[in-house]
């Protein structure tokens, strides 16, 4: 085995705040402005820009200019006619650099989120378990999918696995940026670790599940960098229209020369070439690519890696959203509220024995039912010596104690419990049922407690919705969006709680079979569904999902299954998910509304001009509306324009990065207030940036005598 | 307050109210449910059919729909060459007329060239056959009484027919069925329920108020000087009803419209304007009943209807005004190139809604209108989605519809849907080739024509008015809409092949490419809509698709208008030292005004 020159071991606290730094990068970050102007200059190149046709006939139409420039200069034309040839020519390449720019900058900007995560990779040495329980000492490079290696305290996890033998607390914020420290444990829904953060505490045996450069990072950083970046559906689309307007726009101005012979008018060719590049939408064409890119970048910005950009586009489609109550609508933990002790029961005693049953039960509820007997009855619970704890099983349903004297508590669901006290041969209280019942329609759990078999009484545990939860999904139905709460409990509670947080249907008694036809039959009434998991069981729902979000904690399998992966294992993200698609959408049809609006004034300003100076058509000139080119003549009607249609594209640059914030005020408000901002501004703000550059450049022009 | 003014709103609001129930009307009998399809009166649809064979109807993709209006159009256009060729040998010819072809053709500088001219018979049939009834020769000189009617009036009523057909199966795609119907049914029920019954009730109402309906030959007339003058006259009354009901418009006689013969009193007027624009105007209810959605429908209607109003109004405003060229001189509105029965405000109002719809039949010399009044009847075919021709009108506004949903749905923060169908890159595809087809040949066409000798000296004006009698030609080809402007010498080989070329290229594809995107629509899963759904039913739909219509359109066409029309009005302001306003190419002779001829 050869030993690869290692790394000095990555200090954990840099890569946190690298991450961090990464999540919030200044919209200009000098260091990469640099970058993309020297990337924009490369892009320049023929091959690249052909990937876009716009901005392609953008470059075409330069050096159909330049080749005029050199033919006037040969034929010795007038100086002033060249010089603004050559201005012409300088602005059509600057418009092409700015459209580079811009994809560039978001290229560069989703690089430096994307170095920032592979930076935690690494190259460290990883244990390698061989078959016959040697270990091999390896650079984590050559560990390929199917590996076993094990992780010591306070070692890296050398790539992307699964935990299956022993649990951790893994400090994951080189990923995520957030410091608190996680568990990870075999055999259950947190067993996936990721390659980079760090085990705090104890030893664990992982399988490796990546393949080296395959793994959800690398994908993803596969998907900011431009080169191998695909294209989305939507982004074809509308790729599409804006071909089609070039289209329409290069037969209109290529047809004004053999209109204008009609009044033996030649029209200069640079002039009907500037026309062009003004109509045709540079504006959207330029900015495209940075807005899909942006797009991604903003998922990664929220944590969230996707596998294709595809998946950010239908999250902004979802109609349905199933979330899992626990964690998402409610705080994690039920808590227990109150003791109902049946007749003949004393309410302390009550307390007591469900206490006793809840002395060896480490979940939130065992002790929280142990924290109220103590607070609220002072019951001192310390075990005689010699009890014996009975483990929770799923066949009983239930957990307990046998105490030294032959006294036996259980506490459990209470139709077990029911059961078991009948064939006991007890008689259940009549008030039982009712109890149990009213507890359950309140959206509470209840916990039916026996001695000896005989149910002496109902301990509630409540649900605590999250705060702010409900303000929340009335956000999601102003979107439109359905919110279904996933849940274990019984149609009873589960009703209660959809209920308190509003959501608009719930799963009861869930299973995985449960989730996967509920997918089903909403996808076939035309639904698109989003649920976030992390099971195995989960995987198969995940999948047939329009939109499936694995916690990185959770298994390999659902994370195989999902389109994204959220780092910070956040139940909630599947919300932010929706707004960050929604965005995404929204900036394209904008920026193309405002493309598109623009270039009725660039007709106002190019087409007079154009005419002016021909005697037939010179009429024309009252269609100035903007009063351009009063002192300089009519060339700069036209650069001013050419040089707004170059302008725009990096000022819109922090509305493509940015994005269009998303509003959830229903559809119609929203393209109302879309139409007003980006249509009827696209069609009034190039009159003003036109007279304005109009008002500098004509007096320049004037002074050099060009006019 | 000047009566006149009455008429605008009369206008409109009388085929508005009678639209709302022939909608409902062709929607059940167009479109019957299949139990009911085949029973009652549908069983003539099968008995029709049955005579050729095809009494059971079949279900149809987008493709075999698409075959079966080809291959019908196809042998329209084979049968149709013939008869024209050969109108000589065939019957109902009392004034022996000779071939179409056999008329020769007059080129720019005025020689007459007595060879045969089949260009003129290739023209025409492109014309007729394309719904658009481009005249480039004079019906009651060139054409027999069998080519009027077995030709021309049978191409009058199928041809609408035929886009009605296709609509029909464009709007079951949108609503999701996979089967868009059969086209041979579509046809025979649009023929037997909707135009040949209307047909039946308007030429009565016509020939009730004086317009001749005879198969006699011209009659003989003395003038009081003693002159003998053979007056043309026929089976006018029949002829016109379809011509207007059909978005036709190529007349009985050459004057078309404004001749006594065809549109003799008031009352007749008011027929046939409303007849111009009722089936466009009903097949919208028509759509929204089919589709269970008559509040999408009614959005469509009334941005139609909005861009109406403005384009008639301008024209009107124009026509009115004393107009740059004549200010001080003249009092009162101008009159020239104007048929005084009716006056500046009704031939306004009816070169608006004859242009908006494509129908074409004309009533005003459009040369002689002012600059911006004969603006308004070219931006309207420009636009060719205001109510436009029977079907096509309403696919062409379709297109701009799924382009609207596209940009707007993309606002709204979800990818594009329509009526629940997601737009996708391959629908978008189509409705582009669409919309980029109509510019294309005006664009192109008027480019060709008018950097050569082919239009240069074809035109009676030089400078922009020349210009615009190019761009008109161009445009009404494109729109299939068939009005002239006049002024140009365009019954020449160039011009009559130049133009047939357009019609068909402004027709067909228009036709089979909603078609294929409604058969991959109907293909689609359906998404019930949600509050994040764009609404296509509310107004600000409506402004939205206004704007985008107005907005391309604007974009598309404005260099080639400024130098036509807006050039023309800018230069008579700037100079109104010329007190002609302009030339018409055979001034005086209003009788040989026709739809388009010479």
């Amino acid at each position: 085995m050869g030993i690869a020159t290692l790394e000095p071991m990555p200090d954990v606290e840099k890569l946190k705040l690298n991450r961090r730094s990464s999540r919030h990068l200044r919209l200009f970050e000098p260091g990469l402005v640099k970058q993309a102007i020297l990337r924009s200059i490369v892009m320049l190149d023929p091959r690249i820009q052909a990937r876009n046709p716009v901005m392609f006939l953008v470059e075409g139409g330069a050096l159909l200019t330049l080749m005029v420039v050199i033919e006037s200069i040969a034929t010795g034309a007038d100086l002033g006619l060249i010089l603004y040839q050559i201005a012409l020519a300088f602005l059509l390449v600057l418009t092409v650099l700015f459209a580079n720019f811009a994809e560039a900058l978001a290229e560069a900007r989703g690089k430096a989120q994307a170095k920032s995560l592979r930076d935690t990779r690494r190259l460290t040495t990883a244990s390698r378990l061989g078959d016959d329980g040697e270990i091999e000492l390896v650079p984590s490079n050559e560990l390929k999918s199917g590996d076993r290696v094990i992780v010591e305290a306070g070692a890296i996890i050398p790539a992307d696995g699964e935990i299956i033998e022993g649990a951790a607390s893994v400090d994951e914020s080189a990923v995520t940026g957030e410091s608190a420290p996680v568990i990870r444990e075999a055999g259950g829904d947190r067993s996936g670790v990721t390659g980079g953060t760090r085990v705090l505490s104890d030893r664990i045996i992982i399988e490796i599940t990546a393949e080296p450069g395959a793994s959800f990072l690398d994908r993803m950083i596969a998907l900011v960098e431009g080169a191998r970046r695909q294209k989305t559906p939507n982004e074809i689309a509308l790729a599409i229209i804006l071909a089609a307007f070039s289209i329409v726009f290069l037969i209109v101005t290529a047809s004004l020369y053999p209109m204008a012979r009609f009044f033996d008018v030649t029209l200069d060719v640079p002039t009907l070439v500037a026309l062009l590049v003004c109509l045709i939408p540079t504006t959207i064409g330029g900015l495209l690519a940075a807005i899909g890119i942006a797009g991604m970048d903003r998922a990664l910005q929220a944590n969230l890696v996707a596998k294709s950009g595809k998946a950010v586009e239908v999250a902004g489609d979802v109609d349905t959203l199933l979330l899992d109550k626990t964690g998402t609508i409610t705080l994690g933990n039920r808590r227990a509220t109150r003791f109902t002790p049946m007749p003949g029961v004393d309410e302390h005693e009550l307390a007591r024995l469900a206490a006793l049953a809840s002395l060896a039960d480490l979940t939130p509820e065992g002790k929280s039912v142990l924290e109220l007997a103590r607070r609220d009855f002072a019951v001192d619970s310390n075990a005689p010596d010699g009890s014996q704890f009975i483990e929770f099983s799923a066949q009983t349903r239930s957990s307990g104690v046998n105490l030294p004297g032959g006294l036996s508590i259980r506490k459990g669901a209470p139709d077990t419990l029911a059961k078991a006290a009948l064939a006991a041969g007890h008689e259940i209280p009549e008030n039982y049922q009712p109890i149990v019942d009213a507890i359950a329609r309140d959206g509470s759990t209840p916990l039916a407690v026996s001695r000896d078999g005989q149910i002496v009484g109902v301990v509630t545990l409540e649900d605590i919705l999250k705060p702010g939860i409900q303000e929340r999904f009335l956000r999601l139905k102003r979107m439109g969006l359905r919110v279904v709460m996933v849940t274990g409990d019984n149609p009873l509670t589960a009703r209660s709680i959809a209920d308190r947080a509003g959501v608009d249907d719930f799963i009861a008694q869930a299973t995985p079979e449960a989730k996967l036809a509920y997918i089903r039959s909403e996808q076939a009434g035309g639904k698109l569904v989003a649920m976030m998991g992390d099971g195995t069981n989960d995987a198969p729902a995940l999948a047939q999902a329009d939109l499936g979000v694995a916690m990185n904690s959770g298994t390999q399998a659902a994370k195989e299954a999902s389109n994204m992966v959220d780092l910070d294992s956040d139940p909630t993200k599947l919300i932010e998910v929706v707004e960050i698609g929604k965005q995404l959408l929204m900036t394209r049809g904008a920026l193309t509304t405002f493309s598109i609006a623009n270039d009725l004034a660039k007709y106002f300003a190019v087409i007079p001009a154009m005419f002016v100076e021909f005697a037939p058509l010179s009429s024309l000139r009252a269609l100035d509306v903007m009063g351009l080119a009063s002192r300089g003549g009519h060339q700069s009607a036209i650069l001013s324009a050419v040089i707004f249609n170059a302008v725009i594209i990096p000022l819109l640059i922090p509305i493509a990065i940015k994005g269009v914030a998303y509003r959830p005020v229903g559809a119609s408000a929203l393209l109302r207030r879309n139409l007003l901002f980006y249509g009827l501004g696209g069609v009034v703000a190039p009159f003003l940036g036109i007279k304005l550059i109009d008002w500098i450049v004509d007096p320049i022009l004037s002074v050099l005598g060009l006019a | 307050m000047d009566i006149t003014w009455i008429h605008p709103f009369w206008a409109l609001l009388l085929p508005v109210a009678l639209a709302i129930p022939l909608g409902r009307f062709m929607a059940s009998v167009l479109d019957p449910p299949p139990e009911r399809a085949g029973h009652g009166f549908d069983r003539l649809t099968h008995w029709a059919l049955h005579a050729l064979g095809r009494s059971k109807p079949q279900a149809m993709d987008w493709k075999a729909y698409g075959r079966a209006f080809l291959i019908f159009n196809l042998t329209l256009f084979v049968l149709s060459f013939l008869a024209l060729e050969m109108q000589t040998w065939l019957p109902l010819n009392p004034d022996g007329k000779g071939s179409l072809a056999a008329h020769g053709w007059k080129d720019a500088s005025g020689t007459m060239h007595e060879n045969a001219d089949t260009a003129v018979i290739f023209n025409t049939v492109c014309s007729f056959v394309t719904n658009t009834n481009l005249q480039h020769y004079s019906g009651e000189q060139h054409l027999s009484y069998f080519s009027q009617i077995g030709v021309v009036m049978w191409l009058q009523f199928v041809t609408p027919a035929c886009g009605l057909a296709v609509m029909l199966a464009v709007i079951r795609g949108l609503r999701g069925d996979r089967n868009l119907g059969d086209f041979w049914h579509d046809l025979v029920r649009s023929l037997l329920f909707v135009f040949l019954p209307l047909a039946l009730v308007v030429a009565i109402l016509l020939a009730a108020s004086g317009v001749p309906m005879t198969f006699s030959g011209a009659a003989d007339a003395t003038s009081l000087e003693g002159v003998h003058a053979p007056i043309a006259r026929g089976p006018v009354a029949s002829f016109v009803a379809i011509k207007q009901l059909g978005t036709n418009g190529g007349g009985f006689f050459g004057p078309n419209s404004t001749h006594p013969f065809e549109n003799p009193t008031p009352f007749s007027n008011l027929v046939e304007i409303v007849s111009i624009i009722l089936v466009p105007m009903a097949t919208i209810f028509m759509f929204g009943r089919m589709i269970r959605d008559a509040k999408h429908a009614r959005v469509l209607f009334l941005v139609m209807l909005g861009m109406l109003l403005l384009g008639m109004f301008v024209a009107i405003g124009a026509e009115l005004g004393h107009g740059p060229a004549v200010k001080g001189v003249a009092q009162g509105p101008l009159l020239e190139g104007k048929e005084v029965r009716f006056g500046p405000i009704a031939s306004a109002t009816w070169a608006a809604i004859t242009t908006a719809t494509s129908n074409g039949s004309v009533y005003a010399m459009l040369d002689s209108f002012q600059p911006y009044g004969g603006l308004v009847p070219m931006s309207l075919m420009m636009l060719n989605v205001d109510y436009s021709g029977v079907g096509s009108g309403f696919l062409n506004m379709l297109m701009f519809v799924i382009a609207t949903v596209f940009i707007a749905g993309l606002m709204v923060g979800r990818t594009p849907e329509y009526l629940g169908r997601k737009i996708e890159a391959r629908e978008v595809k189509l409705a582009m080739a669409s919309l980029l087809v109509h510019p294309l040949l005006i664009v192109t066409g008027t480019a060709l024509f008018a950097a050569t000798e082919l239009g240069s000296k074809s035109v009676a004006n030089p400078g922009p008015h020349g210009f615009s009698e190019i761009l008109y030609e161009f445009t009404s080809a494109s729109a299939n809409n068939g009005s002239g402007f006049e002024g140009l010498a365009d019954n020449t080989p160039a011009w009559n092949i130049g133009t047939g070329i357009v019609l068909l290229l402004g027709r067909f594809p228009s036709m089979i490419l909603p078609l294929a995107i409604a058969g991959f629509l109907a293909e689609k899963k359906y998404t019930p809509p949600s509050l994040g759904t764009l609404p296509t039913d509310g107004v600000t739909f409506g402004a939205t698709l206004a704007g985008v219509v107005l907005l391309v359109g604007a974009l598309s066409f404005m260099p080639a208008v400024v130098m036509g029309p807006v050039a023309d009005g800018l230069s008579r302001q700037a100079a109104p030292e010329s007190p002609i306003p302009a030339q018409t190419a055979e001034p005086g002779s209003v009788q040989s005004q026709s739809k388009d001829a010479h």
